[in-house]
């Protein structure tokens, strides 16, 4: 039991780190992105090895950063909700009733707080859970997930959503979504449209925007130039945060939770026969679901961000060491054991 | 003798420790009880609407429902821990074999009450078991620090007392986990 512990305090301690990290480095970004400005501006000048003025934009930069970190602390799992449209599950039917069950189950397994349930109408089987920290945590389904698993499977499913609200992978994704997500959106969108449609735009305009256009035209490629050279570092952090480790120690909580391998992986298999992508999941929050929402079964992505930010381990790899766990002894506590956590 | 006293003070101190951390582990296998007792209790609450509803359809198996509800009485009546947990283990398999023997019912599935019941009485098991290995991980951990040394000293001392495991009934540890619900779609 000690072990186990020792075990989940680690990991929820390197989560409290990479948090606060992550607000840190987008606060020093943020800061210098305001204090670039202001020299661009001339709000700060060199006069004699000297730096004067007043750094204006580095103020509002550094307060607008200060909120937005705020927010996305307090406010971002009903920001990541809301960008799934996501609606509270209710007790409305039969099958519904037993998802709420079952993240009861859970929660007792995972000895936490019970979570909020929520459900996206789509029919792709999905989950994320979001939230920052387990007494505020929350666990989405998708209708494909409610209609098409049984019991077992949706326990193994939201035995894999308890691990990452116990290991505080939760908080970790979940700022990581909002922080750094949003910002790397709008970094692919300006990178590829400065390749793209920044051409053609350009070469279309040339005559009406010739002369009123200029200093426009240099702010936007300054903007392009800054965010295409950040790009690299938010991805970095994305790469940093959503570490498929984390994907491969939930699913084997989960069987330590479940005592029954065969829950999550007959789930795993389920989805991997009929993956289909969601309606309403982007980029920034890929990483929090159980299965990448974005693609079909066997499809590769090919945006900017997609080969930095391959947030799954491949489906099939999990199911196999799934299999191994429940091929490797007959009953739950000689899988358990081979998990590396111990049995108690 | 600045030596001694911090020897000593170090002592105090250990001895403080272990006897606080003795007493919040049996506050926790006491709490872990308490919630299994919630989750039982609510089972005993179940079991009569859920015998009242299916005995229309199942008159062929009085003595499947029979056990059941004797198994409750006697759960309910146990008078110490031990008889209660073996009662409960009898309880459990009882539920399990009534709960199988209603597949073989197919207007069962049909009847919206029982229905409701079966999945509160499924997840009431799920529920328990789950409990049950909190109950028994918090037993380990108590029972170790009074059994090994140094911390079975002061165990000795101030009457810590191993406590007893919620052990699996024989045959239920030798079933695999069966999917209880009915009517689950399987594509």
């Amino acid at each position: 039991m000690a072990e186990r512990h020792d075990s989940f305090w680690a990991l929820e301690r390197k989560n409290r780190r990479e948090t606060v990290m992550l607000v840190a480095v987008f606060m020093i970004l943020f800061t210098a992105l305001g204090c670039g400005l202001d020299f661009v501006f001339g709000n700060l000048r060199i006069i004699d090895g000297q730096i004067a003025g007043a750094p204006l934009l580095t103020a509002v930069a550094l307060i607008f950063g200060s909120i937005q970190s705020l927010l996305s602390y307090y406010g971002g799992a009903a920001l990541v909700l809301a960008s799934v449209h996501a609606r509270p599950l209710v007790a409305a039917s039969p099958r519904e009733q037993t998802v709420l069950d079952v993240v009861n189950e859970m929660a007792l397994a995972a000895r936490m707080p019970v979570p909020r349930a929520y459900i996206i109408d789509d029919a792709g089987p999905n989950a994320f859970a979001t939230g920052r920290d387990p007494q505020h945590s929350v666990i989405c389904v998708t209708r494909g997930l409610v209609d098409e698993m049984d019991r077992e499977e949706l326990q193994g499913v939201i035995g894999h959503e308890m691990a990452h609200i116990r290991d505080y992978d939760i908080r970790t994704m979940m700022m990581i979504a909002v922080l750094v997500g949003g910002i790397a959106m709008l970094a692919d969108f300006v990178y590829r449209w400065s390749w793209f449609g920044g051409f053609g735009a350009r070469d279309g305009g040339r005559g009406r925007r010739g002369e009123s256009g200029g200093e426009a035209g240099t702010l936007i490629a300054i903007a392009v130039f800054i965010l295409a050279a950040l790009a690299p570092i938010f991805s970095q952090l994305l790469a940093m945060g959503v570490s498929r480790q984390r994907e491969y120690l939930a699913d084997a909580s989960s069987v330590e939770f479940t005592r029954n391998p065969r829950a999550l992986l007959r789930a795993l298999e389920h989805i991997a026969q009929t993956e289909s992508p969601l309606k309403h999941a982007s980029r920034g929050i890929a990483h929090l679901f159980i299965v990448n929402p974005l693609e079909a079964a066997g499809e590769d992505g090919e945006g900017f961000f997609d080969n930095l930010l391959s947030t799954h381990p491949p489906l099939g790899r999990r199911i196999a060491r799934l299999r191994a766990l429940a091929g490797e002894g007959a009953s739950g506590g000689a899988a358990i054991a081979a998990s590396g956590t111990s049995p108690a | 003798m600045l030596v001694v006293l911090i020897v000593l003070a170090g002592i105090a101190l250990y001895l403080v420790s272990a006897y606080n951390s003795l007493v919040r582990m049996r506050n926790e296998v006491d709490n872990s009880w308490r919630q299994i007792d919630v989750q039982l209790k609510r089972r005993h609450d179940l079991i009569p609407n859920l015998v009242e509803a299916v005995k229309g359809y199942m008159q062929f198996e009085r003595d499947t429902l029979t056990q059941v509800v004797e198994a409750r009485a006697r759960a309910v009546a146990a008078p110490d821990q031990a008889s209660r947990v073996a009662a409960e283990n009898q309880l459990t398999a009882g539920l399990g074999r009534l709960l199988a023997v209603m597949e073989n019912y197919p207007q069962l599935k049909s009847d919206q009450n029982v229905l409701q019941l079966q999945e509160q009485l499924t997840t009431t098991e799920n529920q328990i078991s789950f409990s049950r290995q909190a109950y028994n991980d918090a037993v380990l951990g108590l029972n170790n620090r009074i059994e090994t040394f140094p911390s079975n000293f002061i165990a000795n001392n101030f009457g810590f007392k191993p406590a007893e495991y919620f052990k699996a009934a024989a045959e239920e540890q030798a079933l695999p986990k069966v999917d209880l619900s009915l009517g689950a779609p399987r594509a």
